[in-house]
This record gives C-alpha cells, structure tokens and sequence, in this order.
C-alpha cells in the first residue's frame, strides 16, 4: 500500500482497488471519477482499476451503469411522449431525451416544427419504440440530449434487441454493421444491440415514408434463424464477458455454425465458443 | 422448563463454537444477469440473495431529487426460509423495519449526491433464516452496491454480538438470539474510519457491559470485512483478466 514514498517510480495506475481504498496522498493529484478525497488522500469509491491522465486519477468501474459523452451512438427505448420531447431509455441513470427539433422529419424538408407536428408526435415515435441516435449534448441536470438528424439514425425494425455490459462495447469509427452473414447489427455503446434483416439503405432513402414505418418487412424462417444465432452469439459474449465488436460477432457466429441455435447459450457450449473467440481475437492482436 | 445451556462451562455454544469466533461466511457476487448488481451471501446457516439495480430513472416522478439519488430497500423473506412453513404480507411492520434500517444505514455510505435525480433499488430476499438477520442483509447488500458498481465512501460492515453467562458472544445464531435473556446488539462500521453506521438493541443491557459487547461485534466487522474485500478483489481480478 505504500506507494506516496517515491511517487515518481511506482505508477499508481493499472491497479485493481476497492472501495474505500487509498490511492494516493500526493496533492499534486486531482481526483476524477470513481474517486473522492479526506483529508488531503485520494480513495477509490468504487471497485475497478486505476487510470491516470497527466494529473487526473480516476477508477474505471469494471461493471456499471452506461454514463454517456457526446458523440456517441446508442440504441434507447422510448418511454414517454411529453411536450415537444421523447423520453428515452438509454441503460443510463436518468432517462436520455429526444427534441422534437432534433428528428429529421419525412420528405427530409428542413423546416421549424409547427403544431401539427407536435399533435402527431406518437406518429414518429410512440412508446416503447426502439431508436438509434446520437448524443448531442447534456442538460444541466446531466440527461443526455439526443439527435437522429442523419439518413441512418431513426427508428429501428425487423429485428430483435439484445442487452449487454455496456463496457464491453467499445466505441469505435462505425457502430452499423453489415454482417457477411446477410444481418445488421447496430452496436450501441449503451450496451443496447440492434440485430436486424438486412435491408438496403436505398430502399429506406427512395421512400421517406419508411422510416418512420411501424411495419416490419416480411421475413423468412431462415432469416429469422439467422437473426436469432447472432443474438444468441451477441449474448454468450456478454455473459463471457468478451468484447462485442463485429469481428467478435462475425467469429462466433461462424464458430457457433456447428451447434443448433437453441444450444448457443448452454454453458458448455458458450464457454467452449468464447474460448475459441478470446484465442482468436489474441491471435489478431 | 428447564432454561436451555447456552454457554458449556467448557466455553462452547450451542453450535460448537467458542465466544469470540464468527460464523463460517461464503460469499459470491454477480450472481444475476438482469441486475445491476448482485451477490449470495451466507453466513452459517443464514442465506440472502441480494439485487440491485440503478442508479436509473425514478419510478414515480415525485421520489426525483435534484440534488441526490433516492435509496428504496425492500426486505422480503421467503416462506419456506423458517421450519415452519410461513407467508408473509409485503405490509409486515418487521419487514418493513428491516428495510428501513437497510437503508439508513446505506444513506451514510453510498455517494448519492454522484447520482442526482436517480434511484437505486436494493432488493433483499431471505432464503434461510438462522439468526442475524440484519447483520447478513447489511453484509450481503454492501457486496451487490460494490458490484453494482456504485460509489461508496467505504464498504459497510455488519456483526451482533450478545452477552450470555456474564461473556459477551459473537455473531448469535437463532436459538442464542431467542433466548429471553439475551440481549442481542447488532452494529453496522464503516471500517476505514471506524464510524458506526447503525447500532441497534432491542433488549437490556447493563451500561457497563456495553463497550465490551460493543468491542467484541467491532472486532467481527472488521473479520466480515476483509471477507467481503477479498471476495470484492476476486470477482474485479477475474473480470479483469477477462476484458484486458
């Protein structure tokens, strides 16, 4: 534990603590997340591991509740209309929202919302529809604001949702994936996955009245099989604990092809894959 | 009826043990998926499942805060967790007492102000009773908030003590802890500090008497804790491993 003698040789950081853990007792730290200071001493607060920037010491949890920044690209439930908002699930401590004026409206015309449109709210999202979006940016009370202004965002159909750690999903240049086994896959960082048919995004943008569709597109029995390995492929790396990217999931599902559907999330059989995808990602580096 | 011998003139209690020594404890955390956070406690034959979930959107508008996340514990206790076979309504007034010393032992330690205009749920389920009740709630809740991955200024550490034949006992199972003349005090520390969380009696007990038995319980939360730490660091090395 004592690591304040010769701060420069020990790095603080990379270090697994618990909470109520001393950290440090140099002042020439701050203390970021996951941290709180008595008299003049840095502890941890929760459990997890020691992170440093410069002077900026915080723990980065190894489980805990989705906590958002601006950029980033969810999937979220909505759970309420109100006046001139959607009230969003996004798996984080407060409900995110959605801006009437931060929806691209059909037919892609930039105008100001007008009444009418306020009326029809429930036509473009009703409760209980699932959204992908963006984070726009944060209201005082640290609820995020959301955005879908982009031919991709919007509301999401043909498909199923998985729930993983949102941890285990990194952020990354693209989170749309086209998977080469004919599904779509919307990584959410908030741990929200959208797996789904795959329908060309041309068909969307020739008919403007499709994105705001409740309508599913008819879907084969053999399409639904496949959406459902890689949901199940998605869950067995979340209860593994193994990091959802789309070559995780393109290299479980082609690992998983010898076992029927309904056994992917036996233990065994889910031990033996995450095994496989752990080694494989290794290899990869 | 002959009143029972709790303490043999050997020094031994009814279930073998000496004086001063704790039940064994096994614990485990993450033990359900849906949840936030969760753990498996025991601790000799009591047995407690514990799920928490949030800090997440209140249920009911009016428990937001703007300042601090709400805390809302709910005790429940399985019929089949006694010999005899018992149900009870959610509305018991010891539930509901329970419960509430749950959370106001936990309003001290969890962070809240971290967490505005949010709630966390603590939910408590009792699957076998044997005694120490509110001590194996308090221990088994600490695990899943750590789990949860919650901010806590500390962990909080629970333990009774009792005081039979003129020597204070430690950590009473259910038949020291029904005896009439057992005056049973169970304590909730914050170990860092060594600040009491929660100090509760129900019987008399000469005042003399007090810092002794009060010592004694002190000495076993600072036991429960390094348990719950090591279990605490097992689970974050695992998982660890697991995402490096």
């Amino acid at each position: 534990m004592e690591i304040d003698e010769a701060p420069q040789k020990v790095d603080i950081a990379a270090r697994i603590v618990t909470p109520g853990t001393a950290i440090t007792n140099d002042p020439a730290f701050m203390r970021g997340h996951g941290t709180f200071s008595e008299h003049d001493t840095i502890y941890s607060s929760v459990a997890g591991v020691v992170e440093r920037i410069n002077k900026l010491v915080s723990v980065r949890p190894l489980k805990q509740r989705y906590s958002g920044e601006i950029g980033d690209i969810i999937v979220g439930r909505i759970t309420e209309v109100a006046s001139k908002r959607w009230r969003v699930d996004v798996n984080s401590r407060q409900d995110g929202v959605l801006l009437l004026s931060s929806i691209n409206l059909p037919g892609g015309i930039q105008r100001r919302k007008s009444e009418s449109d306020e009326l029809q709210m429930r036509t473009f999202f009703a409760e209980g529809d699932l959204v992908f979006a963006e984070v726009q940016s944060y209201f005082a009370d640290g609820a995020l604001s959301l955005h879908t202004r982009s031919i991709q965002y919007g509301k999401l159909r043909n498909g199923t949702l998985v729930t993983a750690f949102p941890q285990l999903v990194p952020r990354s240049r693209s989170h749309f994936h086209t998977l080469p086994c004919g599904v779509d896959v919307v990584l959410g960082v908030n741990g929200y996955i959208w797996v789904s048919k795959h329908v060309p995004a041309s068909k969307v943008e020739a008919n403007a009245e499709l994105i705001y569709s409740d309508k599913n597109e008819p879907i084969s029995d053999d399409e639904r099989e496949v959406i459902a390995r890689v949901a199940n492929c998605i869950q067995l790396l979340n209860r593994m604990y193994v990091k959802i990217t789309d070559t995780s999931i393109i290299f479980a599902y082609d690992a998983s092809v010898a076992h029927p559907v309904k056994d992917l999330l036996k233990h065994d059989v889910a031990v033996e894959l995450a095994h496989n995808v752990m080694a494989y990602l290794e290899q990869q580096g | 009826m002959s009143r029972q011998e709790l303490l043999s003139p050997e020094g031994l209690r009814v279930d073998g043990r000496r004086a001063n020594e704790l039940r064994r404890i096994s614990c485990r955390a993450s033990v359900l998926n849906s949840a936030d956070g969760s753990s498996y406690y025991e601790q000799g034959n009591t047995k407690v499942l514990v799920a928490v979930y949030g800090p997440r959107e209140p249920r009911t508008k009016s428990l937001a805060q703007h300042d601090h996340a709400a805390v809302n514990v709910e005790f429940n206790v399985a019929p089949f967790s006694t010999s005899e076979r018992r149900k009870r309504s959610k509305g018991d007034k010891r539930l509901l007492e329970i419960a509430s010393f749950v959370k106001q032992t936990f309003q001290g330690a969890i962070q809240t102000a971290v967490y505005p205009r949010s709630q966390i749920d603590i939910y408590i389920h009792l699957l076998q009773h044997d005694g120490g009740t509110l001590e194996t709630c308090i221990n088994a809740a600490t695990l899943a908030l750590v789990d949860a991955g919650i901010s806590m200024v500390d962990y909080v550490c629970a333990c009774t003590a009792g005081f039979i034949d003129e020597t204070p006992v430690l950590d009473l199972n259910f038949v020291e802890e029904s005896s009439i003349e057992t005056p049973d005090l169970t304590v909730a520390v914050l170990p860092r500090s060594g600040n009491i969380a929660l100090l509760q009696m129900e019987s008399r007990l000469h005042s003399s008497k007090l810092e002794d038995v009060l010592e004694l319980a002190t000495e076993g939360c600072k036991h429960i804790h390094k348990k719950l730490d090591q279990a605490v660091l097992e689970a974050a090395n695992e998982l660890a491993k697991k995402l490096s």
